[in-house]
């Protein structure tokens, strides 16, 4: 899983798809940025078709991480700075 | 009038006919003045190089995160783009660079659930699908179709 791996990522669901991701930070998480594709978060990408969210559940990130050959993973990271980067993203 | 440039995004290289088609794709850019720069997992590069130690078809290969960290950041961008995709992860990175780049976008579908991805094709580009997984020969029929359309944006 690349560079996050040394974070320790929670992986909430796997090998699903990014629609799947979507609903299940929609559904699931109280609190939800849009962000838009290509969106960097630690050293990777949100990866996918709009509309695509990071949910913040406490100091932890949730969001989907798609890998080519794997499909897309939600992931709980703890958040550090990025979780006020994204809070203060205009207009989220 | 500068040269033009198209992004080559590999998908999983898993499905056999991606290797080939992306090296047949590359030289067709190239002998129509286009510059392919081919991005993609190692193990996606892997196969491209491996199979063209000489380099006579490959030129500049990236890696697929740098490719979208170089398009979000604005400091570079392609003519076209061609998205290799057998998966539910191909359509995610072909929808990321609708969004991302504003190169003209052709969608590469192959497989055994072709058909069904194609359906999956919520944004604007050029859809190009065949069943195709050991014998690329009905991918590249389509293919040659395009390559007429892309010479004929030069």
């Amino acid at each position: 899983m690349g560079c996050i791996d040394a974070l320790k990522p929670e992986i909430i669901l796997s090998r699903t798809t990014f629609k799947e991701a979507r609903e299940y930070i929609r559904k699931n998480i109280r609190e939800y940025h849009e962000v838009e594709p290509g969106y960097r978060v630690f050293d990777v990408h949100i990866i996918g078709v709009p509309p695509l969210y990071i949910g913040i559940e406490g100091e932890d990130l949730i969001f989907p991480y798609t890998k080519p050959c794997h499909g897309t993973f939600v992931v709980k990271i703890p958040g550090g700075a990025e979780v006020a980067r994204l809070r203060a993203r205009k207009g989220k | 009038m500068s040269e033009k440039t198209a992004l080559i995004l590999l998908g999983c290289p898993q499905v056999p006919v991606q290797t080939s088609m992306a090296l047949y794709l590359v030289h067709g850019l190239s002998q129509r003045g286009i510059r392919p720069v081919v991005a993609g997992t190692m193990a996606a590069r892997k196969l491209m190089e491996v199979a063209d130690p000489d380099r006579h078809y490959l030129g500049e290969m990236v890696d697929l995160d740098a490719a979208i960290d170089e398009i979000t950041g604005k400091v570079r961008d392609f003519d076209l783009c061609f998205v290799f995709i057998h998966n539910d992860s191909g359509i995610a990175y072909a929808g990321t660079m609708a969004y991302i780049s504003g190169a003209r976008l052709y969608t590469l579908i192959f497989g055994e659930h072709a058909e069904d991805l194609a359906g999956e094709i919520e944004f604007p580009c050029e859809v190009i699908k065949a069943k195709a997984t050991h014998n690329p020969m009905p991918l590249k029929r389509r293919f040659d179709e395009v390559m007429q359309w892309a010479a004929s944006m030069r």
